[in-house]
């Protein structure tokens, strides 16, 4: 039980200082927080703050000029991002780009082919297929539909977004970042997207979600970072952060 | 305002046979047996009926179909090569090599040609992995040319002369069926690799090399054993014509090697492998039927490469595919 609430509240993901310029646009400016275990972390900020340059510093697609980012203790500053990926932590992308020629269901024999989850499988693939059809059931994709069977590139938007997630579920994340998941989805379609993310949280995963629509993900996340002009403004509870007058300055202007 | 368009459907045989196999007659059986079947069998008897010289032919047709099949195989992981002739002459002096130097058989020359030049175009392209489109391609057009003129200038390896007296095959039919019995290997080969899950991710290297890293796959590594893969099929070709010619030298780095592979492929139909072998059977015979036009030789075949391009962008395969295994018909629509 002990160990149990110690692990709970380790911190997964720790970034300290993390800054990146290009050329001479300050992308990012020593921007640090640290990430507890089964904590879902909103990122906000207004279009061209960092957001997504944040989320390639994590992961590798981008080096930081300066500054850390530790995964579970261990420096992964400046990794290629598929080492970084075999530790755990499984992004989506704002732009889908699915394998657009390949049935639904064989996306996801790219995350299921990686070294990581052949060694959890106890170093045998077995029938990835199968393995496949399961998750996207998981994410709600209807057994045996035609959807699964469907080229990737013919999806619908909605159905794009789940495979996307059920990519990070077939890597077995411990960390999972979104990049505006939400984006462009229905009210339907959220509202039969979020109790994913949910189940992922009992499960005990931890969760990144960059979004612009603020309702929804406040609903669930229990933290948010707020970036400006490359900057954290502000991190704390959702209600919290958006009471502060630079943050809503920030999003609405200043008058 | 109506318009036409062309509707699509596919025929009931190639419905039931794509994924729930359920033929019920000996017709629908030929249906699918004869197009991977007859192609064999042709290529089998070919060098029994063939005379002398165009038993030749079919040899070097080969050899470039063999050659448009790993450049095929490059093109589908995302590497757009300009230099099979790179994988060519490195196979052909590793082959003259080991012959004149070492004076080892033929049966060992040509496996160790096949997998030391794969390795050795692996090392040499190994720094020019993470570039992408035109300027990987670049470095491919460049590195042969570039080894071409190193043998000139330093004179290494029988420098402008060459290595002559490679000990030949002997056999003619063992020449022949050799190189028949390789290409059917790798084309069936290559098609059954690109539908197993490591072929998937390699062709996914192509679509979004973004998102298969960020599935923990090094994308570098699998891109590296792609072309040891293409640059060993690539070797062979050129290992093997050494003992045909008994001869090697800088011309097997020339720039044909290079250009009809990409041309069979393009024009036969790309991602099939069948389409770069059936683009290298139409046009290295075309190319060596109009020898008896003299100077225009070169226009004319130019000419077909275009109207074949023009007329079929798809490629001649990927037609040939859509006719048989589909109905079409013109149906009104609403504009």
């Amino acid at each position: 039980m002990n160990e149990a609430t110690n692990k709970t509240n380790e911190v997964i993901l720790s970034v300290q200082e993390v800054s990146k310029s290009f050329g001479g646009v300050r992308a990012v400016v020593g921007v640090s927080f640290d990430l507890r275990r089964g904590e879902l972390l909103g990122i906000i900020g207004p279009n061209g703050s960092g957001k997504t340059t944040l989320v390639n510093l994590i992961t590798g697609f981008v080096k930081p000029d300066s500054g850390s980012v530790k995964y579970e203790g261990q420096d992964i500053t400046g990794w290629m991002p598929y080492r970084i990926a075999r530790l755990g932590i499984a992004r989506t992308f704002q732009m889908i780009r699915p394998f657009a020629e390949l049935p639904a269901f064989k996306n996801l024999i790219i995350p299921l082919f990686s070294p990581r989850v052949k060694t959890l499988s106890g170093g045998k693939y077995g029938d990835l297929d199968s393995v496949a059809k399961d998750l996207l059931e998981e994410v709600g994709f209807e057994r045996e539909s035609s959807v699964t069977y469907k080229a990737a590139g013919s999806l619908p938007h909605g159905y794009l977004k789940r495979l996307e997630l059920a990519k990070c579920l077939a890597l077995r994340a411990d960390l999972i970042i979104l990049d505006e998941l939400f984006s462009g989805l229905s009210i339907a379609e959220l509202a039969s997207i979020v109790p994913i993310i949910e189940k992922l949280m009992v499960e005990g995963k931890t969760v990144i979600m960059i979004e612009h629509r603020l309702r929804e993900l406040f609903r669930i996340a229990n933290r948010v970072v707020v970036l400006n002009y490359g900057h954290a403004i502000a991190d704390g509870k959702p209600s919290e952060v958006m009471e502060r007058d630079d943050v809503k300055q920030a999003y609405l202007g200043t008058e | 305002m109506k318009q036409r368009r062309k509707e699509r459907i596919d025929r009931g045989t190639k419905a039931r046979s794509d994924d729930i196999f359920a033929l019920t007659s000996y017709r629908e059986m030929l249906y699918v047996a004869v197009p991977p079947v007859l192609p064999v069998i042709a290529l089998l008897v070919m060098p029994l009926i063939l005379p002398p010289y165009w038993q030749k032919v079919l040899l070097q047709t080969t050899i470039f179909a063999l050659l448009a099949i790993s450049w095929d195989f490059l093109v589908s992981v995302g590497m757009v090569s300009l230099g099979q002739a790179l994988f060519f002459g490195m196979g052909a002096y590793v082959a003259g090599c080991l012959d004149h130097y070492a004076g080892l058989p033929i049966w060992l020359t040509i496996p160790l040609a096949t997998v030391f030049g794969g390795a050795l175009c692996t090392v040499l392209l190994l720094p020019v992995l993470r570039l992408r489109g035109v300027y990987f391609s670049m470095v491919t057009l460049v590195l042969p040319l570039m080894l071409e003129r190193i043998i000139e200038a330093t004179g290494m390896l029988g420098g402008t002369e060459g290595l002559t007296g490679i000990k030949p095959f002997g056999n003619s039919w063992v020449e022949m069926y050799v190189v028949i019995i390789v290409l059917l290997i790798a084309l069936f080969g290559f098609r059954r690799l690109v539908t197993t899950d490591y072929g998937l991710v390699l062709k996914a290297i192509k679509d979004n090399d973004r998102s298969v890293m960020s599935a923990g796959i090094n994308i570098y590594w699998m891109k590296a054993q792609a072309l040891f893969i293409s640059g060993s099929v690539g070797s062979f070709c050129g290992a093997y014509i050494t003992h045909v010619y008994m001869f090697v030298g800088m011309p097997d780095f020339a720039l044909d090697y290079s250009i009809l592979p990409l041309a069979s492929a393009v024009v036969g139909g790309m991602g099939t492998f069948a389409g770069s072998v059936m683009g290298a059977f139409i046009l290295v015979p075309l190319s060596e039927a109009l020898r008896n036009v003299g100077g225009l030789r070169i226009v004319l075949y130019a000419m077909s490469l275009v109207v074949f391009i023009v007329l079929l962008p798809e490629g001649i395969f990927h037609y040939i595919q859509r006719k048989y295994q589909q109905f079409e018909r013109w149906v009104e629509v609403e504009g």
